[in-house]
């Protein structure tokens, strides 16, 4: 009987250097890494070629030249002739930040409205609400800014006939002249009497806490708060010998002047930019709500809660877990989307910067790069922030 | 597409083709049989497209004469349009051979963005239109007023310019593209249009009720509008700049699309060397000797070329003024053939 | 039991019949007070929505339809008498017979006139081999998606362009062989042959049968092979440039390519994401979070202005193609996102199950994840679709005439210059693109209950 031998239990069966997967896994990705930088090597050398047998200035030394022209809109940061390139961009991204904040403020209101309104049990809401949903988010982005500003805006009254909203100022073509605060000796109080609103708020607020820990008794923080926020500034208002007036726009050479413009193209990329988020939130907010079960409900129920005390106490806190992370991404997609601005003319980042500076200095690859680069930072700081809230408001599960 | 599909091939097979030097421009365009011209998105008078697809304008007709020049044949360009914004890139990144774009000629453009000016060939000025019913007789007069332009453009920064020279205010609003810029106008988002002042007598073509729009008397500005070749290669630069210099001397010689052939055998020697039958100029352009006879019998002078597309006989009506022969009190001057 | 009759008890034998609910619970008027006015809370938000409905409803039908011009030769159709027409002062409505002139340049662009059959060909395989593939209850699958995705776009491509490429080598130095179409032919030869040796040599040293291998290599270049002939084949067709496309037509060959080029890119990039190796792991998040967090038009002022600076000397890209690049490298990354759900639904048993019978891991995603990955996602990859045909008006920005390009440039067109000319030709693109996209999102949610429900 010749037995065979068996290899030992504890030696390596012999294997192909080519067959060892930890050996191909090595050697791909060499490969991967090598075939990466000979791509990026290969484009920034013939970028450096092209540029420089062009006889192309690069780098950003442009930056600190006096940019020339003129921008029509920089609400908080001063922009003149002396500004330069870089200011520019700052200038630019403010704009863009504008848009982002105000528009996904509007939004998430008329999106959290909306996305409640489509599980209204009044058959008219509720089909309203489906239809607004429907034909807002399948009509592109652009064409809406479009039909705002050009075709709405088609119908304007011509600048020297403005139309008069009254208190509101007045509306043409050339956007809304809305009347200008104008602030003397004393205004200062009045953001002071709010602060102070804010901080006895917040104690009162621990107090009813500890209250309701301790007795059961609940308080109306809600409404104490603004009658305090509320009040509080209108007294210093009136104390301090009103010390803010409204400045209206008068008539001038070509139509209205003074008081504060808001330009079209603002007016028109809020209402864009918002009402078509907004359908893409309502539809989050649903499903959030959906997905917190009927048990939680009646469960509340149950306890004695009112069907308003439900709703915020309850089931809110638990669809904000689910609402939250798609949230994020529509709030992402909003700032992204602000960029159609250079559509239109409004001076956000990408038309001043990546457009106007672009053509003025030639310098295409360092402003894309710049240009890219930060939206791709706000993206990041705004997904970064999110998930840290995400994180605090999730489930802790033992 | 052609050119494409190949070039897309070369990038595949990069490793082997790529990072080459390539020939001179003027070998390359007779290689593919075409002169590829950046043009405009559409001015009239300048370059414009029919529903068809034909080109016609002044800067057209300037690329149907450097392809005239090189191949005996004015058909032989293809055209790129162009926003403000691409114009300098396309030509930088030899995706089109020459740019003639109302392009004007500054020191900046000259230099820092590696390009060559080869002549003017439409001196303009920048200019404002408003509506008659403003009332509005001198640029002077307006403070306050909101103003449309192109952005990128040079136009942009002369307005910044005049208005802060003029202790002025104003609010710009500046769009990309320029068929933008004359809607807000026309739909009364702006007082004021600004451009180069032959633009807007084009430009006001498109306007919806063009006699209600005058434009002002003041010339805010010089722009000399010319082709444009990239840095770097003084023979396609040459050609070029020879391209409008022979329209310019045909002019001034009295030779004209129509009696080119007859002129050939004429006794002025200055006419003769236009011609090529005097002399080898064209030789030492890299081209057939009967450039300057192609360019004229098939594109015409320069009078036949901007009567034709700018001149008082056109919907824009602009008179020669300065676009006219030094020696008839113009600035068109074109160095001799000889 | 005989005195059951003086049982005075009385017991029920048989249900009562019902009688009828009150008139207020049933019909009209009970789904009325049911739905409508239920408390006084939703009759005050019916009422709402009822005055909301007033504000919109007729005006938008009156707009649209009731005081709409329907017939006209020019803007003085469209025009009030203030404007030179003959309609009262104040008349605000669409003006259709301009969308009518246009509707041609708005469909197909400038594309030359007697041409136009080569793109209603494209556009009638397009539908015809589209709608068969998207219905569960057709066969031939495998047969539509080979016609979809190998024949159909080589001959679109070929009718809308003209085809007749000519390639010139790009394989043996100038020096030795002057470019013509027979020397790429040898190149690609060569090429092939080369590939094949390499794959051969491979296969040889892990030990495997190169044989088949080696087969599938020579039957992927012989593809590519034909593809190119058939592209460079002189059919007689003229040459349309592409600064003529333009309209619907550019709009769907704009989201059709960008969606074709960015599912296998995206189903790479998904498998690099989940991958072990570290640098491919890196590089795919990296490549998918930069496209993700840059706006689309960014990409695509990149493509238009900063890619040709990146290439070569003499090499350059078609605008259309370089959108093209552009669009097909950004939705790639959202693909990638859409593909990685689908293959981290899919069961870890279903690796385990595929390692434990010895499939490697090419063989293992090929027939075992992505298969089922693939399925679960056909709702994402519409989204994405329907999200991707939306952007793809972007490139109007960028110069190119799509739908939406066609449509503004229309409007510098005097002759049919009035107040209600962009409105009317917006809504007329929003219209279409409500149409395309709400079909396409239906059919989603259609094949998302049909997933639904073989997976409970």
């Amino acid at each position: 009987m010749a037995v065979t031998d068996m290899p030992g239990g504890d030696e390596k069966p012999k294997v192909r250097l080519l067959n060892d997967p930890k050996f191909r896994s090595i050697i791909f990705q060499v490969i991967l890494v090598a075939f990466l930088v000979w791509l990026v090597w290969g484009m920034v050398n013939n970028a450096a070629n092209n540029l420089q047998k062009a006889g192309i200035a690069s780098g950003f030394d442009f930056l600190g030249i006096a940019a020339g022209f003129g921008l029509n809109f920089s609400p908080f940061l001063e922009y003149n002739q002396n500004s330069t390139f870089l200011d520019v961009y700052w200038v630019g991204l403010q704009n863009t930040l504008i848009l982002a904040v105000i528009g996904g403020g509007v939004a998430t209101i008329i999106g959290f409205l909306v996305g409640v309104a489509r599980l209204s049990n009044n058959w008219v809401i509720n089909k309203m609400a489906y239809v607004y949903v429907e034909v807002l988010r399948n009509i592109p982005l652009l064409l809406q800014i479009f039909i705002w500003y050009k075709g709405v805006g088609a119908f304007l009254p011509s600048k020297r006939t403005p139309a008069d909203l009254g208190m509101f100022g007045q509306l043409n073509a050339a956007g809304l002249f809305a009347p200008k605060p104008v602030y003397s000796d004393g205004a200062g109080m009045i953001p002071l009497a709010l602060l102070a609103a804010v901080v006895i708020t917040f104690f009162v607020s621990r107090w009813a806490k500890k209250r309701q820990m301790a007795t059961g008794e609940r308080f109306p923080v809600f409404w104490t708060a603004l009658g305090l926020m509320i009040g509080l500034p209108l007294l210093a208002y009136f104390i301090f010998g009103q010390p803010i007036s409204a400045e209206y726009p008068t008539v001038g050479n070509f139509g209205p002047k003074g008081g504060m413009q808001v330009i079209p193209e603002l007016i028109a990329l809020i209402l864009a930019l918002s009402l078509y988020t907004a359908a893409f939130i309502a539809e989050i907010v649903r499903a959030g709500i959906l997905a917190v079960s009927r048990g939680q409900t009646e469960a509340s129920y149950a306890l004695g809660l009112r069907p308003g005390q439900t709703l915020r106490l309850n089931i809110i806190p638990q669809a904000m877990r689910v609402i939250i992370p798609p949230l994020t991404s529509q709030y992402l997609n909003l700032t992204k989307n602000s960029s159609l601005a250079v559509a239109i003319a409004y001076p956000d980042l990408t038309a001043i910067f990546a457009g106007t500076a672009l053509n003025q200095t030639g310098q295409a690859v360092e402003i894309l790069l710049m240009t890219m680069l930060t939206y791709l930072a706000i993206s990041l700081i705004t997904s970064l922030f999110m998930n840290w809230y995400n994180s605090r408001m999730s489930l802790v599960e033992r | 597409m052609k050119k494409t599909i190949v070039s897309a091939l070369g990038v595949a097979a990069m490793g082997v083709t790529a990072f080459g030097a390539s020939a001179a421009t003027l070998d390359d365009i007779k290689a593919k049989g075409f002169v590829q011209c950046g043009v405009s998105q559409g001015l009239p008078g300048f370059s414009n497209p029919d529903s068809a697809g034909n080109w016609t304008g002044i800067d057209v007709d300037l690329c149907r004469g450097v392809a005239a020049a090189v191949f005996g044949d004015a058909t032989k360009v293809k055209y790129t349009p162009l926003s403000a914004k691409e114009r300098f890139t396309a030509l930088q990144s030899g995706e089109i051979d020459v740019l003639s774009r109302n392009t004007t000629w500054t020191a900046t453009r000259d230099t820092t963005l590696g390009l060559n000016f080869a002549g003017v060939n439409y001196y303009d000025g920048q200019g404002f239109m408003v509506r008659h019913d403003l009332g509005v007789k001198s640029a002077l007069e307006l403070s306050g007023a909101s103003i449309c332009t192109n952005t990128g453009t040079t136009t942009e920064l002369n307005v910044a310019d005049y208005f802060r020279a003029n202790k002025l205010e104003y609010e710009i609003v500046a769009f990309e593209k320029a068929d933008e810029v004359v809607a807000a106008y026309d739909a009364g988002r702006c007082d004021v249009y600004t451009t180069d002042q032959s633009g807007l007598y084009a430009q006001r073509l498109k306007l919806t009720n063009p006699a209600d729009h005058n434009v002002l008397p003041e010339i805010i500005s010089k722009e000399p509008l010319g082709p444009v070749v990239r840095q770097g290669d003084d023979q396609w630069f040459n050609l070029v700049k020879w391209t409008h210099n022979a329209m310019v001397n045909a002019e001034e010689l009295g030779i004209t699309s129509a009696n080119a052939e007859a002129m050939k055998t004429s006794d002025n020697p200055a006419i003769r060397r236009v011609l090529g039958t005097e002399g080898e100029f064209g030789a030492a352009l890299g081209v057939g000797n009967d450039w300057a006879f192609n360019i004229i019998s098939q594109v015409g002078n320069y009078a036949e070329v901007f009567e034709r597309n700018v001149g008082p006989d056109t919907p824009l009506a602009i008179s020669r003024g300065t676009n006219d022969l030094w020696s008839k009190g113009g600035l068109q001057y074109a160095p001799p053939i000889r | 039991m005989a005195n059951t009759n003086n049982d005075v008890s009385f017991v029920r034998s048989e249900l009562v019949q019902a009688s009828a609910p009150p008139s207020g619970e049933i019909g009209v008027v009970g789904w009325i007070r049911k739905n409508l006015f239920s408390s006084p809370s939703n009759t005050i938000l019916t009422l709402i929505g009822l005055f909301l409905l007033y504000l919109v409803v007729p005006g938008t039908l009156n707009w649209g339809i009731f005081d709409a011009v329907w017939s006209g030769e020019n803007r003085l159709a469209c025009a009030t008498v203030a404007q030179g027409g003959e309609l009262p002062d104040g008349w605000k409505a669409a003006c259709w017979p301009y969308v009518g002139a246009y509707l041609k340049l708005f469909i197909y662009g400038r594309y030359p006139d007697a041409e136009l059959w080569r793109v209603n060909l494209v556009l009638i395989m397009f539908f015809v081999g589209l709608i068969p593939l998207l219905m569960p209850s057709i066969g031939f699958k495998r047969e539509n998606l080979i016609f979809m995705l190998g024949i159909f776009p080589v001959a679109s491509f070929v009718l809308l362009s003209g085809g007749n490429l000519n390639f010139n080598g790009f394989l043996i130095p100038e020096a030795i062989m002057a470019p013509s179409s027979f020397k790429f032919w040898i190149d690609f030869i060569l090429l092939s042959l080369i590939i094949c040796g390499l794959v051969g040599v491979y296969m040889k040293a892990t030990e495997t049968d190169p044989k088949q291998a080696v087969t599938l290599a020579a039957i992927a270049m012989a593809v590519i092979g034909v593809i190119l002939f058939v592209m460079s084949v002189d059919f007689g067709l003229v040459e349309v440039e592409t600064e003529l496309w333009g309209g619907f037509v550019m709009t769907l060959v704009i989201a059709v390519t960008g969606i074709v080029a960015a599912l296998p890119l995206g189903i790479l990039l998904a498998l690099g994401r989940r991958s072990d190796m570290p640098a491919v792991s890196l590089f795919s998040v990296i490549f998918i979070e930069f496209w993700r967090g840059i706006p689309l038009i960014t990409v695509l002022f990149m493509s238009s202005v900063m890619l040709p600076l990146f290439l070569p000397d003499g090499v350059t890209f078609d605008k259309l193609l370089r959108a093209l690049i552009g669009v097909a490298l950004f939705s790639s990354a959202y693909m990638a996102e859409v593909v990685r759900g689908g293959m981290q639904a899919i069961p870890k048993g279903q690796y385990e199950g595929a390692m434990a019978v010895g499939l490697n891991y090419w063989q293992s995603m090929r027939m075992i994840i992505l298969p089922q990955a693939l399925k679960i996602v056909i709702p994402g990859i519409v989204n994405t679709f329907i999200g991707l045909f939306k952007d793809t008006t972007l490139v109007s920005i960028i110069g190119l005439l799509d739908f939406l390009g066609m449509i503004n440039l229309s409007h510098s067109d005097s002759n049919w210059a009035t107040p209600v000319q962009a409105m009317t030709s917006y809504l007329f693109c929003a219209f279409v693109f409500f149409i395309f996209c709400f079909g396409m999102a239906r059919y989603s949610v259609f094949m998302e209950d049909r997933l639904n429900t073989s997976h409970r």
